[in-house]
């Protein structure tokens, strides 16, 4: 009997017509697509992008040279190296990462004491030469200097949970 | 002289059927892309013109100047006629077909027959192009290729003949008229014949190789089938060739089953005098497109079939149905 009843199931096509309504139904569903160039998807205060080094109001770098994002960094991106300035304050001498390790954890940010190594909104970039994807030291402060009021009011969004 | 006229007003209203055809057929793959996109929940092509509307004229552009790559272990000849095998059954078949009363290119008696021949011989072009490809990928798919449309081709022969049965004659424009009558729509052949008019758009389905019957071009299981190796204009005609083919299946169940140019409201008082004022080309339009949605959401909706299932639908399901009807339908109009 129960077979019989599967058999003109199957034969009325019940359930190809259920499919056929479900798909009906979200012919006129509403669609959410994003026109990416045009529309943005929001995006958080924490969003991890392209890395910037930031500088105090006064101009001076914040980096001290600690290593604790080198040392911290799980693709082993990030390579510093340091020796004291002519005032005698300790300052990196090369500060680079490799954007082809990166993966872009934001360990390095949690990690800084100074806030100086931060990651910012910034998702739309290239490379079109081989050694571009180094992020040097200069690369990086004007990054840092470049988008500096943005960086700065992430950091302050973000302040009351770290 | 005459004779030359007389084949000059054949090629235009040649050129008249084909154009109009080839540009449905250009659209008829944005609306493919459109509405599964939004059965998706996605948008689908909207770059190029207003709203996407340009794409097709884009694709074949971009199609035309691509090059054509002839595989070296290839049967050249064989690999350059086998696009051209299939899309000249598919608007060979147009000639038949009449667009309103009277209005038909070739208004042979054995129009039923004509089609019935030209829709199976397509697929030589597709058996032709998977042995001329020599590729394994593309031989699987024409062998494929091959059996289901053997199978399905028997099936849609026999709903045909039930449509013959149902008629009297195998000329499509007097099939229409046979179905014109004071109840409107209810006269109409699916009403009657409705195992036969869901057997025979099923089988026109399989028959184009279409969703959810596409094995012989299975993309998971074996690349593209038949047009792995075409490349540039060679695999667009195959393209056009198949919706063509959807177009003409489509067009073919309206004629067939759906009272082709007759008005829905024909007979209902007030109604049926105003629509009766609508002419027979828009009807057949309007009911061609909404067959050919059809296939569209089919392809939406539905995974592809096992390759037994499709033979067993075939041959066990299909055959015998369509075989019943037959003889049930011979009795009701003898008696």
């Amino acid at each position: 009997m129960k077979g019989f009843i599967n058999y003109i199931r199957s034969l009325f096509l019940l359930e190809l017509l259920k499919g056929l309504q479900l798909t009906g139904r979200y012919l006129c569903a509403t669609k959410f697509t994003l026109q990416y160039p045009e529309e943005r998807a929001p995006m958080s205060p924490r969003f991890r992008g392209l890395h910037a080094q930031r500088r105090y109001e006064n101009g001076e770098e914040r980096c001290i040279a600690c290593k604790l994002c080198e040392a911290t960094c799980p693709a082993l991106a990030i390579t510093i190296e340091a020796a004291p300035r002519e005032d005698g304050s300790r300052r990196t001498t090369r500060y680079e990462i490799d954007l082809f390790k990166c993966i872009f954890c934001g360990y390095c940010e949690e990690s800084c004491p100074v806030d100086a190594i931060v990651e910012s909104r910034i998702y739309e970039y290239c490379f079109e030469n081989k050694g571009e994807n180094i992020m040097t030291k200069e690369k990086l402060l004007a990054h840092g200097d470049k988008y500096e009021v943005q960086l700065a009011k992430d950091l302050e969004a973000q302040a009351p949970y770290r | 002289m005459d004779l030359f006229l007389d084949i000059l007003w054949i090629l235009i209203k040649i050129v008249a059927i084909v154009l109009p055809l080839m540009l449905c057929v250009a659209y008829y793959t944005l609306a493919e892309r459109k509405v599964i996109s939004y059965m998706q929940v996605r948008i689908g092509p909207n770059r190029v013109g207003p709203r996407g509307s340009l794409q097709p004229i884009a694709d074949a552009v971009k199609l035309m100047f691509k090059e054509i790559i002839l595989p070296s272990s290839a049967n050249k000849t064989l690999f350059i006629i086998a696009p051209m095998l299939t899309i000249g059954p598919a608007l060979a078949a147009w000639a038949v077909f009449p667009f309103n009363e009277g209005v038909v290119l070739a208004d042979i008696n054995a129009g039923l027959l004509y089609l019935l021949a030209l829709t199976s011989i397509g697929v030589y072009g597709v058996i032709i192009a998977g042995w001329a490809s020599n590729s394994k990928y593309a031989f699987l798919s024409a062998v494929r290729c091959g059996a289901q449309i053997v199978a399905y081709e028997i099936a849609m022969g026999f709903a045909l003949v039930v449509v013959l049965i149902a008629s009297g004659s195998l000329n499509l424009g007097e099939i229409v008229m046979a179905q014109q009558g004071s109840w409107g729509f209810l006269n109409w052949f699916w009403l009657p014949l409705f195992p036969i008019f869901i057997i025979y758009f099923v089988s026109g389905v399989a028959e184009t190789n279409r969703a959810p019957f596409d094995v012989a071009e299975g993309e998971s299981e074996i690349v593209a089938g038949f047009h792995v190796e075409y490349s540039g204009m060679t695999f667009a005609v195959f393209f056009l060739a198949e919706y063509a083919n959807m177009i003409l299946i489509s067009a073919l169940t309206a004629i067939m089953f759906l009272g082709g140019w007759l008005s829905p409201f024909h007979g209902i008082p007030v109604l049926g005098a105003i629509t009766d004022l609508v002419p027979g080309f828009i009807w057949l339009l309007l009911k061609t497109l909404v067959v050919a949605f059809l296939f569209l959401w089919f392809r939406a909706t539905f995974p592809r079939y096992r390759y037994d299932q499709i033979m067993r639908l075939g041959w066990k399901i299909f055959i015998p149905i369509t075989i019943v009807w037959i003889v049930v339908a011979g009795f009701a109009v003898v008696v």
